[in-house]
């Protein structure tokens, strides 16, 4: 029997401060009142961390018009270019230190934070360090401008890297950031902050500040904001398209998703099993292009379901500083909650789960890796998004139907597509309303490929030229 | 001396031209037009909706013919419209036709990812557009062209009855499938917040509306289902409008597939 | 698919069999294997997982210039890796050319170990069946329990299934008692659809194993060829009921490559594999990093090859 031992990845990379103020100006400053973070896989206090209030949030956005009219956006293009370039190699440089620390605060293993997340941050920062004298060639006219300060309001599924594609284009562009990270996941946005001073990044251009909902609402609301961006629930989405109507801010949401992941029966089974693995139980399943509706032909429903099924039993849940950790925590205990609730809702309304056998860890917030078989288009569990290890099985017959089903949802963030026949995938990928179609793949990401959603997903595009339309001037 | 025949101006909903369902008129110069109601849009919607399935996979070359086809007719029937405007509305016409098959050119790409994989982002039409079109021809031209060359369809309310219903009889001669454009004489305070708070709608453009409040009242409405929004302007409708209005209804659509013999 | 009892009587049939399996896509498969080779294998993991590999071993030397002289010094190897250290277990057979066979059998009698021969014209396979026949009794009489043979890669390529199928059946048949382990050359067979297929056809055809490569064509042995052979004998023990092993052979020359691999066994075939009845390394340099690394793990310093016996 081969039992892996442990193997933890050391901690004392990261030297996590008892206390963090607001990132402010190019300095930490003290906010009104604070709150903690915590270890979602041991509930540990991390640390405890300041809360932004409206005023706190009045002089990040001072700070962020300073820079912009004063540094920041007289500043020629290559030399923006060169601070980007720099903090691209800053986080390379301390890549590890930010990998382990993501673990910590959001509980995801650091076989993902350290060979998925912290790549693509400097990568992101990489490749828009290059747009910011060039912009002139992105297609939007031959001198574009930035907007103005942006606001920018990111979630707690994947801290870093979110901030990376917030933070880097707009700075390329020549716009300059109040940016507020998820209040579960503050650190490596702080961490971030200490970065953007080892660079000389003139103060002001970024600014952090920590808080729950109504730090985000203070940003999304001050008047001298002149763009939003958002990347979290649809229902938060929502608010914020209210909150701008009548005002002049330019605004791009990146928001929730049920993505179907669609199986023919002529696919390369053994990788759309793990596309399937990949597509639900990557991040926890705490993604918002989850694949988190499987539709599978019916011929093989039962061959694919007994490979998945033999497949999850292999996943390893538990500590995410292990490096053998497929599964880590759950990322709060709302979340957690939010997960059991809906799976008992799945569970009552007939649909039979099954979740792959494993133990789970005596503290800290876990769920195991869970599939429902039997579902239909009305269950809840294929209607809403649970945004955890849970995935909801379904299937179909003919193409048609398959395509009818997987666009049978107001969202449409993204989509798989898993069949050895070229012009099948080229019909089914034009088909679906989604704004990401992985064609024998899923949840692949790239700095330069533009993302993001149709319908009640979102609008704007992150990633790619597309990605610097959302911060420059049409 | 030979009595003419007065055109009735009804309105332009799935390729045809029926009356407003509630009965009601408003006079326009001298004419009676058409009154849209609450169920006329929802009829729009349905007709608009109706069509997308079709236009928006027609091909570009199509959908650039029919545009094309469009500006023909109306140059043909120029003396029904007005003069200071035809010309350009026209010319305006034409080129929303050459786009149809350039936009994805445009404003697609080709990524270089950083993997084995095939990548490319293509521009998709956003769905159904509700329209709030500013007063005057020249204006609705160039609302209504930017939101159909890529193959939305729309629902257009406008107070301009009579130009834009001898438009609609352009359109409807210009093989352009019934329910692409649907237009509802009428009033934007009246019908445009059943529009914008409709569901199966998926973009607003508000450049018609002159009413701050209400503006801001459509946007709010649009939130509740993530609607795309153009918001109020006056444009210089001469001037190079550009690529904003095309691609405010777009989506973009990136496909990855891997490389590997 | 194939769970009744096959009756091959022409190419396309087999051909539709084989066509029929699932295709492979080479960049997923590639990922898969890499994020198994990403596993972090330390301490009594580590220790159980290095003596399970030396369990393991084929100890092989195939070269022009073998003598009866260095076939003796590799079943001394074979017997006790480590002289300074009794605790190391003995490999699992000693691979050499038939030539060999007589020698190494006198050399391993009453070890326990397997003698295996390569056979049917190794490393090309061209040569009539006939001789290929001949070579393979001639090596089970000498005493070989085990046959390593080679399939035609040209009939394969050209779509000739049939003609390799009846090929192995023969060569089974000349086996008698013995062993037989099918090797497929995956480095000349160009894509991971044809590993599949070839595996599949070896299989069917009463192959007690499955192996990558001869050693003597570039690319060897490499994880993502082995996943999809631990796919294959994985899916076909569920569609059978017969079970096939699985042996990697050339280019394995580290520990952590050897790890590598039985964590893809653990985890794509599963622990039923985990056993040298089951899999098997071809190798031979690999055998001393073993050594080096379970010397470092029980004395914890390391070690250098002057230590350890080069043969």
């Amino acid at each position: 029997m081969f039992e892996y031992a442990p193997a933890p990845e050391s901690r004392s990379i990261v030297n996590i401060k008892p206390s963090y103020g607001l990132f402010i100006n190019g300095s930490f400053v003290d906010g009104s009142s604070s709150f903690k973070t915590i270890n979602p896989a041991s509930e540990e206090v991390l640390s405890e961390v300041a809360s932004a209030d409206a005023s706190d949030v009045d002089k990040a956005v001072k700070a962020a018009r300073t820079a912009f009219s004063k540094t920041w956006g007289k500043m020629p293009g290559k030399e923006r270019a060169k601070y980007l370039f720099r903090i691209a190699r800053l986080i390379q440089e301390r890549s590890r230190e930010l990998a382990v620390l993501e673990s910590l605060d959001n509980g995801k293993p650091i076989k993902e934070s350290r060979d998925v997340d912290l790549p693509l941050v400097a990568a992101h920062f990489f490749y828009y360090a290059g747009w910011a004298d060039k912009l002139g060639y992105a297609g939007f006219g031959p001198n574009p401008k930035p907007l103005g300060v942006a606001g920018q309001v990111i979630p707690w599924n994947f801290p870093l890297l979110m901030l990376a594609w917030k933070i880097a284009p707009a700075l390329a562009a020549g716009n300059t950031v109040v940016l507020k990270p998820a209040e579960t996941t503050p650190l490596t946005a702080l961490l971030f902050a200490e970065i953007c001073q080892q660079a000389d990044l003139p103060p002001g251009v970024v600014n952090i500040v920590t808080g729950a909902g109504e730090t985000g609402a203070a940003i999304v609301e001050h008047p001298d904001v002149n763009k939003v961006a958002f990347t979290g629930s649809t229902d938060v989405g929502r608010i914020i398209a209210r909150a701008v109507a009548g005002t002049q801010k330019k605004v791009t949401l990146e928001l929730g998703g049920k993505a179907a992941n669609i199986i023919f029966e002529d696919a390369a089974i053994d990788q759309a099993v793990e596309g399937i693995v990949n597509g639900i139980f990557f991040n926890q399943g705490h993604v918002c292009c989850a694949g988190s509706r499987l539709l599978l032909q019916e011929s093989i429903q039962d061959a694919v379901l007994e490979k998945l099924k033999r497949r999850m039993t292999t996943l390893r849940v538990g500590d995410p500083l292990d490096k053998n950790t497929d599964i880590g925590a759950i990322n709060s205990a709302e979340q957690l909650s939010r997960i059991r609730t809906l799976s008992e809702i799945g569970e009552s309304e007939g649909a039979e789960m099954w979740q792959a056998p494993c133990d789970l860890p005596a503290h800290g917030f876990w769920f195991r890796p869970t599939i429902f078989t039997g579902v239909s288009q009305a269950h809840r569990i294929a209607r809403e998004e649970i945004f955890g290890p849970v995935l909801s099985v379904l299937t179909f017959r003919t193409p048609a139907e398959a395509v009818e089903k997987a666009n049978n949802t107001p969202y449409g963030l993204s989509a798989g597509v898993w069949t050895e026949k070229g012009s099948r995938i080229l019909q089914i990928a034009d088909q679906l309303r989604a704004g990401v179609v992985w064609a024998n793949t899923f949840n692949k990401f790239d700095p330069t490929a533009p993302f993001g959603g149709y319908k009640e997903s979102g609008y704007g595009r992150e990633g790619g030229r597309h990605g610097l339309e959302a911060y420059l001037a049409a | 001396m030979r009595l003419n025949v007065r055109k009735t101006y009804k309105l332009y909903i799935g390729g045809a031209f029926p009356r407003s369902e509630s009965g009601r008129t408003y006079e326009v110069d001298g004419q009676n037009a058409a009154l849209a109601s609450r169920k006329d849009a929802r009829d729009a919607v349905l007709a608009a909706r109706a069509a997308f399935g079709k236009w928006s996979t027609a091909t570009a070359y199509n959908r650039g013919q029919i545009l094309y086809r469009a500006a023909e007719m109306l140059e043909a029937r120029r003396s029904e419209f007005p003069a200071g405007e035809v010309d350009d509305a026209i010319d305006r016409l034409i080129w929303y036709a050459g786009w149809a098959d350039k936009l994805a050119q445009v404003t697609g790409s080709a990524n270089p990812v950083a993997a084995p994989y095939f990548n490319i982002s293509s521009p998709e039409p956003s769905g159904v557009i509700a329209i709030a079109a500013p007063a005057g021809f020249l204006g609705l031209v160039n609302v209504i062209a930017p939101a159909i060359v890529s193959g939305n369809t729309c629902v257009v309310v406008t107070e301009s009855a009579i130009e834009a219903i001898t438009f609609a009889e352009v359109l409807a001669t210009s093989d352009l499938p019934g329910g692409v454009v649907n237009i509802l004489t009428g009033f934007a305070k009246e019908v445009a917040p059943w529009l914008a708070s409709h569901d199966d709608v998926n973009g607003l453009d508000l450049t018609g509306v002159t009413d701050a409040e209400l503006a801001t009242e459509l946007e709010r409405q649009a939130a509740d289902t993530l609607k795309r929004v153009i918001r109020p302007s006056t444009p210089k409708w001469t001037d190079d409008p550009g690529l904003g209005r095309m691609t405010a209804f777009l989506e973009t659509k990136t496909v990855w597939h891997p490389k590997g013999v | 698919m194939v769970k009744r009892r096959l009756r091959l009587v022409n190419n396309a049939e087999l051909t539709r069999i084989l066509h029929g399996l699932p295709g492979v896509d080479k960049v997923g498969a590639e990922a898969r294997a890499a994020s198994l080779g990403t596993r972090s294998i330390k301490t009594t993991a580590k220790a159980w997982a290095i003596d399970t590999a030396i369990r393991m071993v084929d100890l092989t030397t195939l070269e022009g210039a073998d003598t009866p002289g260095k076939v003796r010094a590799l079943c001394a190897k074979a017997r006790q890796p480590d002289p300074s250290d009794q605790t190391v277990p003995s490999v699992a057979a000693v691979c050499v050319y038939p030539s060999m066979v007589p020698t190494a059998a006198e050399a391993l009698k009453g070890s326990g170990i397997h003698l295996a021969s390569v056979a049917t014209a190794f490393p090309s396979g061209q040569a009539p069946l006939s001789v290929k026949l001949d070579d393979t009794k001639a090596a089970v009489s000498a005493g070989a329990d085990e046959i390593d043979m080679v399939i035609s890669r040209g009939a394969f390529l050209a779509g000739r299934y049939l003609d390799v199928y009846d090929e192995i059946v023969e060569v089974k048949r000349a086996c008698g008692d013995a062993h037989l382990k099918v090797i497929l050359e995956t480095g000349e067979l160009a894509t991971y659809d044809n590993v599949r297929r070839a595996s599949w056809l070896a299989m069917l055809a009463g192959g007690d194993f499955i192996k990558t490569s001869t050693g003597k064509v570039t690319p060897a042995a490499t994880l993502p060829v082995t996943l999809i052979m631990l796919e294959a004998v994985r899916d076909f023990l569920a569609e059978t009921g017969r079970k096939v092993g699985v042996k990697p052979a050339g280019g394995i020359r580290t520990t952590k490559d050897a790890i590598k691999y039985l964590v893809m066994v653990n985890e794509v075939a599963g622990e039923g594999w985990l056993d040298p009845d089951w899999f098997r390394f071809g190798a031979s340099t690999l055998l001393n990093d073993l050594l080096m690394q379970r010397h470092k793990l029980a004395t914890g310093h390391y070690s250098g090859p002057d230590y350890f016996t080069l043969d």
